[in-house]
């Protein structure tokens, strides 16, 4: 591990340190709200990484107004289109968690994750 | 002067059953499937009573927290290998970006002919000045049909999870809707008067200049729905119901996704067998120019504000 790469790589670092808080937050919260709020934060890290990926020091956003076609003027491409396609993704999923979680408060009325365990144990399922 | 069909001849058209079975009117399971009903399963009572015996005793004794020492320490077992794997993955993960190629820099192997090719031919071959547009709505429009599909797919499971489908439901979400929060609050009202108009606005044109700049559909659509979002919640349910409801939802989304999937394709018919497009790229910069894209752009805005309000209307009340 070469400490001087990880200082010049300090954002992708801080990416890394974001996926780690948001995992960390979806083992150790009971709560299933804050669960999917930590699942957000991880996403989020994802996209951070990515958009990183294609920037290049000193260059502009691929957008050639002024007729400019030269790659030695642009980031690259690529990182924000997958980027696009995350976030589309991550929306439905978190919809669909969300409404997942509704329905299991409608029934259980709690969103402790271990108080529903219970429960649904207690139902005898 | 036109003749009327008279209803037996208008119900064997096609058009008849393709709008019935747009509006959900017919099942297409009922009389076509066969369907065997099963029987019950009885078990003999005295086992039942055993089994049941035994199986809450073991649960006494496994769910009383309070006094069960073994839940505890798994409790504490649990939470501190979660921190100890969860600094273990970050670690692993540092040491991972420490080794990679250094940042920002253009000779990085990320930066390879494909996003070469895509910015200096771009421009000739999509007629998008926006890069990134040309790329995700010409290059890889598969690849934003699937997400649109992704969009619509999550909305019908939100619907599925949570519509109001019995009556009990249904006056139990509007007995509840609002039940914390004033109705017909004039500052509010005030403040989406003033701000839903622009709001509008700017999301259409974020949609319609996503060729020329920044934007396009996914963000143009968000815009529109928020703005749609402000609208019901300053006016409530009976001002938007005049205009959109679960069924304009569902048109929207259909003709949206069917026009997007024929523009699309079109063009990879035409492409894959090297006719030439009809469809001019026209002047890049023009707002009418980069041939399909500002109509695909226009059907993905529709199905994102379509499905970030339906999304909110699900969540706040279960129904329209």
């Amino acid at each position: 591990m070469n400490v001087n790469h990880l200082l010049h790589n300090y954002p992708e670092a801080v990416a890394v340190i974001l996926f780690g808080i948001g995992f960390s937050n979806l083992l150790l919260q009971k709560n299933l709200i804050k669960k999917i709020v930590g699942l957000n934060i991880m996403d989020t890290a994802t996209y951070l990484f990515l958009a990183l990926k294609g920037y290049i020091d000193g260059r502009k956003a691929p957008v050639a107004a002024d007729g400019i076609q030269n790659v030695e003027a642009y980031i690259n491409p690529i990182p924000s289109g997958l980027v696009l396609t995350g976030i589309v993704v991550s929306v439905s999923v978190t919809a669909l968690m969300l409404s997942l979680t509704i329905r299991l408060y409608r029934r259980y009325h709690t969103l402790d994750l271990d108080k529903i365990s219970i429960l649904l144990r207690k139902e005898g399922k | 002067m036109s003749r009327k069909v008279p209803q037996e001849k208008y119900e064997n058209t096609f058009s008849y059953k393709f709008k019935r079975w747009l509006e959900g009117y017919k099942d297409p399971f009922l009389d076509t499937l066969e369907m065997k009903s099963q029987k019950a399963f009885h078990e003999d009572e005295e086992i039942t009573r055993l089994h049941d015996e035994d199986k809450e005793q073991h649960l006494r004794q496994l769910y009383d927290i309070e006094h069960n020492a073994e839940v505890r320490i798994f409790a504490g077992i649990y939470k501190v290998f979660s921190v100890l794997f969860c600094i273990f993955l970050v670690m692993m993960l540092l040491i991972a970006v420490s080794a990679l190629p250094p940042f920002g820099e253009a000779g990085n192997p990320v930066n390879n002919e494909v996003s070469e090719r895509y910015i200096e031919n771009g421009l000739q071959e999509t007629g998008a000045v926006n890069i990134v547009t040309g790329m995700i709505l010409d290059y890889r429009a598969f690849d934003t049909l699937g997400e649109s599909h992704v969009l619509f797919i999550a909305t019908c499971t939100v619907l599925i999870l949570l519509r109001a489908d019995t009556k009990r439901d249904r006056e139990y979400g509007e007995a509840n809707d609002r039940s914390h929060e004033p109705k017909n609050d004039v500052i509010l009202q005030t403040a989406a008067r003033i701000l839903v108009p622009p709001i509008f606005i700017f999301g259409i044109y974020v949609i319609l200049a996503g060729h020329l700049g920044p934007g396009g559909g996914f963000s143009g659509g968000a815009v529109i729905g928020a703005g749609l979002i402000l609208y019901l919640n300053a006016f409530g349910f009976a001002k938007t119901e005049k205009f959109f409801t679960a069924k304009t939802y569902r048109r929207m989304s259909f003709g949206a996704l069917a026009c997007y999937s024929i523009a699309k394709s079109y063009s990879f018919y035409t492409g894959a067998n090297h006719i030439e497009s009809i469809i001019p790229l026209g002047n890049p910069g023009a707002i009418l120019s980069s041939g399909l894209i500002l109509l695909l752009n226009i059907c993905v805005g529709i199905v994102v504000a379509g499905t970030m309000y339906t999304f909110y209307v699900m969540f706040r009340k279960g129904g329209y």
